[in-house]
């Protein structure tokens, strides 16, 4: 039985510095205080009416910048942050009205290893077993299978403080997943991992979504959203700006194709030609090369190939980009994923 | 109220003791036996302090010790657990209503005050030699108090541990726990105040004043202490106080 997830109006302002976890790393944010007769007010706004509704049994990303109010969304979906307006269900249940029936069905992954750092790795899978009612023999053996599953046997019997960032991040995901729950919230689960384990986490993931599991998690990385999500909701300044499967996203953007040309010179009446041409929205030149923004790719070759010869240019190097959710987030705010 | 997620929390504090059994108890218990040691034998031993002292300072010491290390026991773990690292945030994912965690971490701390307090209480009289003079007269009283007295360390070391912060555990010593001990009459009765009456009153806010009077009360036969009676009540709307700012704080932290 997959479970359905879904936000009403979702709403947050932190009168306080909002927890580390919800800030993004390294991302500070700089308060802007009025001064008046009052106390100085400290207030942000995290999230501004955000609905959303993410299906059983599918993997849902929440893409956006630093800041964006990812982690503050994956915090109120969790029980851990109060929303200041709007409501939350896990399934049918609303999540600040019923916190322990939604905790049983949610496994959550946070942005920092928030791991029990008193416990050795297997304690930490045991306790975790033993406080959502497993039996011993039970919580055993799952353990056993998540510290092989996850490459980490060998340390099972040390104290996690002295793991490497890379082992924690492991195993506060095999400890996510040690009650079997019906939904799994990753916040920024491939953050500071490298490419191999990187793969291996997205590897997890779909076979633990093939399960009939829901999934959701946040990146910042493109290529993760783009691979791993089935849909996906950008946001930015705590507002949704764009919602849907990625290829639907990145075709739904006009000029979404982007051709970088090399030439050994660029004749002047050249870039002219070449936003003349169907489907072209844009042509930057720089020295001898020219970026090309247009709604094709492949089929404009031909035509600028010709261009260039009747202008006495050549051809030298082209490369092709395909329309990416970067280019969405650019043409949404005009600001790169990046900045 | 899920009972196994409870004990599955109580089992997890417990594990934690367990593992920390001997620093944890050196670091309760070493102060107050070395105290008992200068001021209820070498003192008392050289003829500077009446050997009457005994009987005062005993109780005093087993009020201290419960009280300090159920606090700790509390306290400490939350303070660190609540920084950065959000260690608590397993817990608080478990399937059980926030509050039940801070009651739980209560009840841990007042099963280790009770600990403490069953090792400190021979520990201490073994240390000052003969000359003590403790009668167990009344089993029931003192085991009414003793109960509240651990309830009072584990409530306090909630309120403690959810209202400083990391850096300011230094500060929590010196300016709390500190003069909490000294004006806690646990080295003399609360009779023994007469002479300075705003402080006798002032002290009244102190709960380790009653804990050390209620202990002296009930195991000494011939020391002068409050009516065993108004300790109990005093204890008792301590520890409601203490609990309900507490779990109120502790919300508070735990949610954001």
């Amino acid at each position: 039985m997959a479970v359905g997830i879904r936000t009403e109006k979702l709403r947050k302002v932190y009168d306080t510095p909002p927890p580390s976890a919800a800030r993004g790393g390294g991302f500070t944010y700089t308060p802007s205080f009025k001064r008046s007769k009052e106390k100085k007010k400290f207030e942000v706004v995290a999230l501004e009416d955000l609905s959303l509704e993410i299906k059983p049994g599918e993997i849902f990303g929440l893409l956006g910048p630093n800041g964006a109010g990812k982690s503050t969304t994956i915090g109120i979906l969790t029980t851990r942050t109060e929303p200041t307006s709007g409501r939350a269900f896990i399934g049918e249940h609303d999540v600040w009205r019923e916190q322990v029936k939604a905790k049983r069905l949610i496994g959550v992954v946070p942005q920092r290893p928030n791991l029990d750092f008193a416990l050795t790795a297997r304690e930490i899978l045991t306790f975790h077993g033993a406080y959502f009612g497993q039996s011993a023999k039970d919580r055993n053996r799952r353990a056993e299978e998540l510290l092989e599953k996850f490459k980490l046997t060998d340390r099972a019997d040390q104290l996690c403080r002295g793991f490497s960032g890379g082992m924690m991040q492991r195993l506060s995901i095999a400890r996510a997943m040690m009650h079997d729950p019906e939904v799994l919230f990753l916040d920024e689960p491939s953050a500071g991992l490298d490419p191999q384990t990187r793969l291996l986490l997205w590897e997890i993931i779909r076979e633990y979504n093939r399960q009939g599991k829901t999934i959701v998690l946040t990146t910042h990385y493109m290529d993760e959203a783009d691979s791993l999500c089935e849909r996906l909701a950008i946001i930015d300044h705590g507002k949704k700006i764009a919602e849907g499967a990625p290829q639907a996203l990145k075709s739904s953007i006009p000029g979404g194709y982007l051709l970088r040309l090399r030439f050994n010179r660029v004749p002047e009446e050249l870039p002219a030609q070449i936003r003349a041409m169907d489907g072209v929205s844009e042509v930057r030149v720089k020295e001898t090369s020219a970026d090309v923004y247009a709604d094709r790719g492949g089929p404009l070759i031909a035509p600028i190939v010709n261009a260039a010869q009747a202008a006495g240019a050549e051809l030298k190097d082209v490369s092709i980009g395909e329309p990416s959710l970067e280019t969405l987030f650019l043409h949404h705010t005009g600001r790169s994923l990046r900045d | 109220m899920n009972w196994k997620t409870f004990y599955a929390l109580l089992q997890r504090d417990g594990h934690i003791a367990r593992r920390n059994l001997i620093p944890s108890l050196m670091q309760t218990m070493l102060q107050p036996l070395l105290l008992t040691f200068v001021f209820g034998r070498i003192l008392t031993t050289g003829g500077m302090m009446n050997m009457g002292f005994k009987n005062v300072l005993l109780p005093g010491i087993m009020a201290i010790s419960m009280v300090l290390s159920g606090v700790q026991a509390v306290a400490m773990p939350l303070i660190a657990e609540f920084q950065f690292t959000k260690e608590i945030e397993d817990r608080l994912l478990a399937p059980i209503d926030n509050y039940w965690l801070a009651v739980e971490k209560v009840v841990a701390g007042m099963v280790q005050a009770i600990i403490s307090g069953l090792v400190v209480l021979p520990a201490a009289w073994l240390t000052m030699g003969s000359g003590v003079n403790i009668s167990f007269q009344h089993p029931l009283e003192f085991a009414v108090i003793a109960v509240l007295v651990a309830a009072i360390a584990g409530t306090g070391g909630l309120l403690l541990g959810c209202s400083v912060g990391q850096t300011q555990i230094g500060l929590m010593f010196s300016m709390v726990i500190a003069p909490m001990m000294m004006f806690g009459c646990a080295y003399y009765p609360w009779s023994f105040l007469k002479a300075y009456p705003g402080l006798q009153y002032a002290v009244l806010i102190n709960p380790l004043v009653y804990a050390s009077e209620g202990l002296r009360g009930s195991l000494t036969t011939n020391v002068e202490h409050m009516p065993l009676l108004a300790v109990i009540a005093a204890l008792a709307v301590f520890n409601v106080a203490f609990m309900a700012m507490g779990l109120k704080k502790f919300q508070k932290k735990a949610v954001s």
